[in-house]
């Protein structure tokens, strides 16, 4: 199977207009005789499933959550990114795709990400029109903040909140149009299978999680736009459900799976505190922008925060600022991370080992306890509230987590995945953010793809298709999807093991974070499939699920998302040994420069790896999408 | 630390709920309060029981999906979500009872879960701006002044968790839903539709059956996210406004 990338031809900047004219439309009258499905109430999931429904479609919108407002984009804190040159301070659309490019590790597609930075404008207008009440200037225009990997200001911000109300803005465009009959919402839903028929997707597979009941919904098109994959690390900045479920049983299905092994690691979070930990909390990139970054010259081993006050300066080391002189401790997080992860590795972490500080003394005394709790007070408090330590009067202690996948479901220009008639959306795909995603840049993908991509792209393959081309859920491919679905279900209950499902998942977790976290080593990743596959064999004759399943059933929820975490972990490390270069997040330690940067090997890996599934414990396929760059030229990342 | 816990289980809706008593002697200080219920759960399957059902999602205090009633209090003893709550506010040795919130608008699913898709309803009366994506002008064509955005600000950050109607002794949810009246109340971009919404959602609210509102303020002390009461009166502002404004154009109607 060759892979078509499908990105139109002729010059950057013309490219995504020059296809929207090309793209077939549906006429008005005729939208409402289509059906689509939307999987997932987040960003991405609820500007599309709004969008559609403005434009007339029949839309059906599906969440695990009791509300779409749940959906984790809500917990996104800092900012979003857009190319309006409020600032005055020389941005435009070119510089935000170089930067996003670049940022990437030149791992994605020009084409894509121009169009994400050329509709980033049209976000912000969006969603102030709809009430979003972004920070304000004094004289009531929008105000600005940088963010890591930019030098100039473009994130757009509301407070330490802004996924919550950029998904608010959503769920409200969303609520308007279940008022108005043309979506309907299906919360406390999950979709556990997808069908195909004659090669196109037709509907879904879903479990109602209060009853147990299994149903089939058809429809002309399947939207999934179902989140990130953060959690098969177990501990991670996602939320406890995000889950990899509907993406991956697409994936066995025949969709692609584009880049499995890029994984974010965000710098800045709170510390593991103990055996008991069941996430990992973010404090906002924006903190950089005030924060100064430190350990010890030499090992302190258990420093702690109010010791570390009394530190004199000539004793520290603001590393960052120390070898990133122009980005300082705005680096990228890729950066970030591994440089936090080197300073523990060297012996000078401080807390428990596994911690460098985060200081705002400087700032502080610069601009005033006030302004710096007017910007961040809501982080503050939560950092106090999680810790017990008050961040106003020692430094902050963070460590890298897990934050965020930039891999994801295969998808072209269209967003359209490889089985026809399915696209992924957001997070769930693997588009636009190459091997490392700049900060305040994951908002501006969801809410592209959502209201300015998947309402164009979508017409014309229904158009294509007519409205005639649909699969009632009377067809014996649903039947015998639910007849699956259902087996599934009871072989779970049925196995009455020993072990508990979350001890499986922090097994997994463990596993993956040792061998394919922020550094991976060709004998780490064989070790780790070897492991991997153990915990396979064992979670299939040892997991224990109590309860029934035509019940609220909550370790049912989670045993069906281990068995696929776990599956799609022995991919991403497939996917991390293939891949011999280091390139963003996705650090080999066979490939490295002499200062110890990632080092890409652009001769032989500047293409996206779209696995294949072949069957149920075989070897996936490996495809490559080969990567062409016409604007910008490849150059080794520096931010010195 | 070691804790006694009282916790509220219930199969399902349609069954009888009742108290049963728990004791949690493996309690760290930095255990947040969900934590603290997953390391009860994991040693509950361990002994074939059934682990308690509760709410959860983000575990960091923003997407409102975490409930529960602790020691009489929604989301217990301080003023932050319960998935935020950690140990070191409870003692060595405490009792803690653990119920859902109790409202007759929130019937019980199943053990500390409740159905609060009254809020969904309420919210898909008017919780919007009639604007569809595309054709919009420039975001900085709509000039806001900073207090006003901030005051929208603290509106909008509602989390919908619902600990205003557990805290109200008539189940009152006039804080939840002024909360979104007022946020488009005082931003320009919700001033042509006010009088509509704050009507259309008041009235959701009565049919959902929640209570009426006396004043005393307690879903403003428990609060998670610190909403303000004078949302309740601004509502009640738009509120009697719209009653009067549509009164107004039936007379002119009847010209």
């Amino acid at each position: 199977m060759k892979l078509d990338s499908k990105i139109p031809e002729g010059p950057l900047a013309e490219k995504w207009t020059k296809h929207k004219f090309n793209l077939k439309l549906v006429n008005p009258a005729n939208k409402r005789k289509y059906e689509v499905i939307v999987v997932g109430t987040g960003l991405a999931g609820a500007s599309a499933a709004a969008s559609l429904g403005e434009l007339g479609y029949n839309v059906k919108a599906f969440c695990f959550q009791d509300s779409p407002r749940r959906a984790h984009s809500i917990a996104a804190q800092g900012g979003i990114n857009a190319a309006k040159n409020y600032q005055n301070d020389g941005d435009s659309v070119f510089r935000l795709f170089y930067d996003t490019i670049k940022g990437g590790d030149y791992r994605s597609r020009e084409g894509n990400v121009y169009r994400l930075a050329e509709t980033s404008v049209s976000i912000i207008d969006q969603c102030v029109a709809q009430g979003v009440p972004f920070a304000r200037e004094y004289g009531g225009l929008l105000a600005n903040r940088s963010f890591g990997g930019a030098q100039v200001s473009r994130t757009f911000y509301a407070r330490g909140q802004t996924g919550q109300q950029l998904l608010l803005g959503a769920y409200s465009a969303l609520n308007r149009q279940i008022a108005n009959g043309k979506v309907k919402i299906y919360n406390r839903t999950e979709m556990l299978d997808v069908v195909i028929v004659d090669g196109k997707a037709r509907g879904i597979i879903t479990r109602d999680l209060v009853t147990g009941k299994i149903e089939s919904h058809s429809a002309h098109a399947v939207v999934l736009a179902t989140g990130g994959y953060g959690n098969v690390f177990f501990l991670s900045t996602n939320a406890k459900g995000s889950n990899v479920t509907a993406a991956w049983r697409a994936h066995k299905k025949g969709a692609m799976f584009g880049n499995p092994c890029f994984t974010q690691i965000h710098p800045t979070c709170i510390p593991v505190s103990g055996d008991h930990q069941s996430k990992l909390t973010l404090m906002s990139e924006s903190l950089r922008n005030d924060g100064r970054v430190w350990v010890p010259k030499t090992a302190k081993p258990g420093l702690k925060s109010i010791d570390a006050v009394k530190l004199p300066e000539a004793e520290r080391d603001y590393f960052l600022e120390r070898k990133y002189p122009s980005f300082g401790n705005l680096v990228p997080r890729d950066v970030a991370s591994r440089n936090a992860k080197q300073m523990c590795d060297e012996g000078r972490g401080v807390g428990s080992g596994l911690a460098v500080f985060l200081d705002f003394a400087d700032a502080i005394k610069r601009d005033g306890e006030d302004t710096i709790r007017a910007k961040y007070g809501n982080l503050f408090d939560m950092y106090q509230q999680i810790t017990g330590e008050n961040p106003y009067k020692g430094p902050m202690m963070i460590y890298p987590a897990v934050h965020y996948t930039m891999g994801g479901l295969w998808v072209d220009y269209n967003l359209m995945t490889t089985v026809p008639g399915m696209y992924a959306l957001g997070e769930a795909n693997f588009s636009d953010h190459g091997a490392n995603r700049l900060g305040a840049s994951a908002l501006m993908q969801g809410l592209a793809d959502g209201y300015f991509v998947i309402p164009y792209t979508i017409g014309d393959y229904l158009a294509s298709i007519g409205w005639n081309d649909k699969v009632g859920t009377d067809h014996p491919a649903f039947k015998e999807a639910i007849d699956k679905v259902n087996t599934t279900v009871n072989k779970l209950i049925n196995i009455k093991g020993k072990k508990t499902v979350d001890e499986f998942h922090r097994q997994l977790g463990l596993t993956m974070w040792e061998y394919c976290g922020m550094s991976r080593s060709e004998e780490g990743l064989k070790k780790a499939k070897k492991i991997i596959q153990d915990i396979k064999s064992e979670f299939w004759s040892n997991v224990n699920v109590l309860g029934g399943a035509n019940e609220l059933n909550q370790e049912l929820e989670k045993a069906g998302r281990v068995a696929d975490f776990i599956e799609l972990g022995e991919l991403m490390v497939d996917d991390a040994l293939s891949r011999s270069e280091s390139c963003g997040g996705h650090f080999r330690e066979e490939s490295q420069t002499p200062e110890g940067e990632a080092l890409r090997k652009d001769d032989d890996y500047a293409f996206v790896s779209a696995w294949e599934f072949k069957g149920e414990n075989q070897p996936e396929e490996l495809h490559k999408e080969e990567l062409r760059f016409e604007n910008v030229k490849l150059t080794q990342r520096s931010y010195k | 630390m070691k804790i006694t816990l009282k916790v509220w289980r219930q199969k399902n809706k349609d069954t009888k709920g009742e108290f049963k008593t728990y004791q949690h002697d493996h309690v760290s200080a930095d255990m947040s309060f969900l934590e603290m219920i997953d390391v009860l759960n994991e040693s509950l399957i361990k002994k074939g029981e059934e682990p308690i059902a509760f709410d959860h999602d983000c575990r960091e205090g923003i997407c409102g999906m975490c409930s529960l009633y602790i020691n009489g209090r929604p989301h217990g003893p301080l003023q932050t979500t319960t998935c935020q709550l950690h140990m070191r506010s409870f003692k060595d040795g405490q009792t803690i009872t653990v119920e859902p919130w109790r409202a007759k608008a929130f019937p019980v699913i199943r053990d500390l879960i409740v159905d609060r898709t009254a809020f969904e309803r309420i919210q898909q009366a008017g919780g919007y701006v009639s604007v569809n994506t595309g054709g919009i002008p420039d975001a900085n064509a709509i000039i806001i002044p900073k207090k006003i955005a901030d005051e929208a600000m603290d509106a909008a950050t509602c989390i919908g968790c619902g600990a205003c109607v557990a805290a109200c002794k008539n189940s009152s949810a006039m804080l939840f839903v002024s909360a979104k009246v007022s946020q488009f109340a005082l931003l320009p971009q919700g001033k042509p539709e006010r009088a509509e919404r704050a009507e259309k959602m008041v009235a959701q609210m009565d049919d959902e059956g929640f209570g009426a509102c006396t004043n005393t303020g307690a879903c403003e002390a428990e609060c998670p996210k610190g909403i303000s009461l004078t949302n309740i009166a601004r509502m009640n502002r738009e509120y009697f406004g719209a009653m009067l404004a549509s009164y107004e154009v039936e007379v002119k109607g009847g010209d």
